[in-house]
């Protein structure tokens, strides 16, 4: 991956096609398909996190997706450098829709993971509780309480931390996610999405 | 959800990965592809230009032509195409919309095709992005100000049967639509003047006898001026009753600028009639004759110019406001800082601040009188700086007065000019088509001596039948088929009007003009109907003006198509015409109309003129 700078703007070429398909889980069509979807939003070749923020929030125009997608883009950029590129786009993509129901859920605790120490904190799930309820916004029946995020965070707590210690870790979360049905039911919901 | 982020679905269904774990309640079924398309390329062909794309490119409009089924009438199984018989250049612009999202409004357009390539491809004009929409709004606006003034045209022609009420109204409205409603535009500006003048020259001293001081005309001539006061009343009383009476309206009338003019032109003299006898008030009743200047207003109705004033004063109310405002606040400062200024020295005229006014509005407008000057240094510091603030202050807001009168005064002689020249262009644009309802007449007139004499040779026949083209063919078939239906007939203009002269008729045949309101909507274009002269033989020499009576909607579609073979059908009309000659001295029982012309007149085998006459339009 190249980044060429011109005097106007950063362009940003991804790895070769068949680079790629090596790397994912994709076929050569999906990635072209992929890939002009991507290139059609983001003509210079990388998103950051205002265009990402756009994006995602047209998919959710009752609530405010913002704060769920700045999650997103932390998970998404794992170079760190502000900017999600094709090939981390793609890659991630791969693990969630091609992945293995481990490499799904190692994902899934990475995004809530917002300090990436390897556990999850109260506050951190509250945090991300609150995002995803913001995107419900206001019209909702029943109406969302005050405290439905909170108790929603007590319950993930109930049941994924096993020893009590107020954080949940990775191995806790595997091993519930991997003893419930619903949500291993879920996690194949997304071998079909492309 | 706008259709560039359709393709980043996938990517919005799998972030919802976060949402499984916290989930309590197990999720929905996913719904199955079925039958899941590759991503397929079509080819959209318009006009010979080929377009091709995605087919989801096009998905992510489904309520449009090229998103829908609807597309699929336009499918060619031959050549596995899209076809459309539309415009290249203005579809780029609609598949930039489907590729980007954006509708783009290029500026080289008319707005007029543009809009029907939008209604056409199912687009909504709204949508079009910020960066063309002002440029859009702006010629559409325009256009639609052309379309008014053109309509406004329409009104010209007289439509049958108003009544005596609409009639009259019309008269005033268009003083050039009847000689009566001329003679009475005159009548009454030339009474407004005499008011004008008459209440000018009351004041006026007149020569004294020599033991008395001069009186104004007025007071001299008491009689002769109150007789031709009472004259001009009564004129402008019965016009307003007049208007009033003819107005479609009556409430928004009397709400208009024009008629409260009216009334307040008037009204003084009534009032003075009512209040003579009191004394007391015959103060307040000299006060009120100063209404009377009022009347001059009335000739806004006369002068073209001084309504475009009006309305440009109307149109920059916030400037003038603005100017008024600042020229307020600015009198009230320097009005007080010149007072102050001021109070020291003995004598000054600046005695209070409402006093300074008057200095204040003299000085900054520039005229300086001199009635008022400041003695003390200070007050001639400020004073000064008072007169140059008074010419900027001034400056500002006129330029901007002055280029809305430029422009709305420009837009009129346009649209006067734009008149004038629609006249001719009309004229030219009915001689073009006139060949193609001669063509009818010839073919037809040809046609008919072939069935009944069979004068003609099968060459000739033969030859005959080739310079007409089937299209042609059919068309004349089919007005042939309505002529037997109303058993009426087509005939040229010169014949109708003959026999209309032979048969002495004071009334014009049964016409139906069809001022259909889809004449509005086709704009400008083709159609248009003249006024009908009433003079016929203004048709004696020349070519026959083809002035339209009955507009019959079939014939105007179908006749179209013949603006093409224009040449084709003047080639045909050279050649009957040898024909012609020799038939028409055969042919004793057919009346002769007196001159024939190289276009071509009919001869009817039917009799004259009681029959009721069914003209063409103008197609």
């Amino acid at each position: 991956s190249r980044v060429t700078f011109s005097f106007l703007s950063v362009r940003y070429r991804p790895e070769r096609l068949d680079h790629l398909e090596q790397k994912t889980n994709f076929s050569k069509k999906e990635l072209q398909v992929l890939y002009r979807g991507f290139k059609n939003e983001c003509p210079s070749g990388v998103v950051n996190e205002e265009t990402f923020k756009s994006i995602y929030s047209q998919f959710f125009p009752h609530g405010d997706s913002s704060m769920y997608a700045h999650f997103l883009f932390e998970a998404f950029d794992t170079r760190n450098n502000g900017s999600v590129s094709f090939e981390d786009f793609v890659v991630s993509l791969s693990i969630i829709l091609r992945g293995s129901i481990t490499d799904k859920l190692n994902w899934a605790f990475n995004l809530y993971d917002l300090n990436k120490d390897g556990c999850i904190t109260r506050e951190e799930m509250t945090d991300i509780m609150h995002s995803i309820y913001d995107m419900m916004g206001k019209y909702t029946y029943p109406c969302i309480g005050d405290n439905a995020p909170m108790e929603h965070v007590d319950n993930f707590f109930q049941k994924m931390d096993k020893n009590n210690d107020g954080v949940v870790t990775i191995e806790e979360f595997l091993e519930t996610c991997q003893r419930d049905e619903s949500i291993m039911q879920s996690m194949h919901m997304f071998d079909s999405v492309i | 959800m706008a259709a560039g982020v359709a393709a980043w679905l996938p990517f919005a269904r799998a972030a919802a990965i976060g949402w499984m774990p916290v989930a309590n309640l197990p999720m929905p079924v996913a719904p199955a592809e079925k039958n899941k398309r590759q991503d397929e390329m079509i080819i959209l062909n318009v006009s010979g230009r080929r377009f091709e794309t995605w087919r989801n490119t096009l998905d992510r409009y489904p309520d449009t032509l090229l998103g829908s089924s609807e597309k699929e009438f336009f499918y060619n199984e031959d050549t596995k195409e899209y076809f459309f018989d539309r415009d290249p250049d203005v579809f780029r612009s609609v598949l930039n919309f489907y590729r980007t999202g954006k509708l783009h409004y290029p500026r080289y357009e008319c707005i007029s095709s543009y809009d029907e390539e939008l209604a056409f491809f199912g687009i909504i004009s709204e949508i079009i992005g910020d960066c063309c929409y002002e440029e859009y709004k702006d010629r559409k606006r325009e256009n639609a100000e052309r379309l008014m003034d053109d309509q406004e045209d329409n009104k010209d022609a007289k439509p049958p049967n108003m009544t005596f009420r609409e009639a009259m109204w019309r008269a005033f409205e268009n003083p050039h639509t009847s000689t009566m409603a001329l003679v009475f535009y005159y009548v009454t500006g030339f009474f407004i003047a005499v008011s004008v003048i008459t209440n000018v020259v009351e004041t006026v001293p007149c020569g004294s006898s020599p033991n008395q001081k001069e009186v104004p005309c007025g007071e001299r001539y008491t009689v002769a001026f109150f007789c031709m006061d009472t004259a001009c009343v009564m004129i402008f009383t019965v016009e307003y009753l007049m208007r009033l009476f003819a107005a479609p309206s009556r409430y928004r009338f009397m709400r208009s600028v024009m008629s409260i003019i009216d009334v307040v032109a008037i009204l003084p003299y009534y009032i003075g009639l009512v209040m003579t006898d009191n004394e007391d008030v015959s103060g307040a009743f000299v006060t009120l004759r100063v209404f009377r200047v009022f009347r001059i207003f009335k000739f806004s109705r006369h002068s073209q110019g001084l309504r475009i004033l009006g309305y440009t004063l109307k149109s920059c109310a916030s400037e003038l406001g603005f100017l008024l405002f600042s020229l307020t606040m600015a009198i009230i400062i320097f009005a007080t800082v010149m007072f102050y200024a001021e109070k020291g020295s003995s004598s000054s005229k600046f005695t209070s601040i409402p006093a300074s006014f008057w200095y204040t509005i003299v000085t900054m407008t520039t005229l300086g009188y001199g009635d008022m000057v400041p003695k003390t240094i200070a007050g001639k510091i400020f004073g000064s700086i008072c007169s140059l603030s008074g010419v900027l202050v001034i400056a500002l807001p006129v330029p901007v007065i002055v280029s809305n009168f430029s422009r709305i005064y420009h837009q009129n002689q346009r649209t006067d000019k734009r008149r004038a020249q629609k006249k001719a262009r009309l004229a030219r644009i009915r001689i073009a088509k006139q060949g193609t309802s001669n063509a009818f007449l010839d073919s037809k007139k040809n046609g008919l001596f072939n069935e009944a004499l069979e004068f003609t040779s099968p060459e000739e026949e033969q030859h005959l039948r080739k310079t007409t083209s089937l299209l042609e063919n059919q068309h004349h078939h089919l007005l042939h088929c309505l002529e037997k239906t109303t058993n009426h007939e087509f005939v040229d203009e010169q014949y109708y009007q003959q026999s209309y002269l032979e048969a002495g008729l004071q009334t014009y045949p049964s016409r139906s003009p069809s001022l259909s309101s889809r004449d509005g909507a086709t704009g400008t274009c083709c159609t248009r109907r003249s006024k009908n002269r009433h003079a016929p033989l203004q048709n004696a020499s020349g070519p026959p003006h083809m002035e339209p009576l009955t507009h019959q909607r079939g014939l105007q579609e179908l006749s179209t198509i013949h603006i093409l073979p224009l040449s084709t059908s003047r080639s045909s009309l050279n050649e009957p015409a040898s024909l012609n000659c020799r038939i028409t001295t055969a042919i004793i029982s057919i009346p002769t109309p007196p001159e024939t012309t190289p276009e071509g007149d009919a001869h009817l085998p039917t009799g004259p003129a009681h029959q009721n006459v069914v003209k063409v339009s103008a197609l």
